[in-house]
């Protein structure tokens, strides 16, 4: 069971390794954040259920982490995501399409 | 009433879980806390207005959860696959879909779930739209985009809150 346990810690570890390559390689602030919050949400997940495994007695904490982390992972990457993007944080070159500019011509105008 | 009930549940569920036993005196004080808690903060708030308390919801929401998790795992892939291949296969935007949802609460974790779920992310809200940050945009078409990120959560959102 331990062997299992240090297993999953280490795929944890793993995916939250390669969300910091992300990070590094993604070229604008919507594309890293997105490799953020999805990376670094299993990787916690594995990591923690890792421990699980090792040490049963506590199960019932780690659980409640993990369903924390999943709750506000998400709510935080939005929030900076869209504070980004009122204040003009400019898209990537490669982006094919932003339709929020389009039709959000009264939000603007607000933002200002 | 029913905010007081499930606040209530939650509470006691979190409880048992940190102190990780049932012995009755520990649930004891658990009881009494929950209770005086739920009762402060809960006496308007509306967030769980919504939630029906029948079977199929509950069993719904059992559902969805697992839904959900082999989502965030297909998603995690997905993005690893991506950001160790060299040539960084990316083709990213903003899209806008529409959702059917009514409830707050329901838009609210139909909007957490396109975020932790495959190269999507939301970046507005805004009455029935949802603007979400594609990694890989494929259509920039209202209906089109919805089927493809929303449409597998809406139907178990929509027994499970209405």
């Amino acid at each position: 069971m331990e062997l299992v346990g240090a297993i999953f810690t280490l795929i944890g570890a793993l995916v939250l390794l390669v969300a910091s390559i992300g990070l590094i390689r993604m070229p604008d602030v919507y594309n890293r954040l997105q490799v953020g919050t999805k990376a670094s949400t299993l990787g916690t997940i594995f990591s923690l259920f890792g421990l699980v495994l090792v040490n049963p007695g506590w199960a019932g904490k780690l659980i409640l982490l993990i369903f924390f982390v999943m709750m506000t992972n998400p709510v935080s990457s939005h929030v900076l995501a869209r504070a980004a993007y009122f204040i003009k944080i400019p898209l990537t070159r490669r982006t094919v399409v932003d339709k929020l500019k389009v039709s959000d011509s009264a939000l603007k105008v607000k933002a200002d | 009433m029913k905010n007081i009930f499930i606040t209530f549940l939650i509470l006691m569920v979190v409880w048992i879980l940190l102190n990780n036993s049932v012995q009755i005196n520990i649930l004891i004080p658990g009881l009494i806390t929950a209770f005086i808690v739920s009762l402060l903060v809960c006496r308007q708030c509306e967030i769980f207005t919504d939630y029906k308390l029948t079977p199929k919801a509950f069993a719904y929401t059992i559902i969805f959860l697992f839904v959900f998790f082999i989502e965030l795992i297909k998603s995690n892939l997905d993005v690893i696959k991506r950001v160790l291949s060299p040539s960084l296969p990316i083709n990213p935007g903003i899209v806008e879909v529409k959702t059917t949802l009514k409830s707050k609460f329901a838009r609210m974790m139909l909007a957490n779930t396109i975020t932790l779920t495959p190269g999507t992310l939301t970046v507005e809200v805004k009455d029935e739209s949802f603007f979400i940050h594609w990694i890989d945009v494929q259509t920039d078409d209202i209906e089109k985009a919805g089927n493809e990120i929303v449409k597998k959560f809406e139907k178990y959102l929509e027994v499970i809150y209405g």
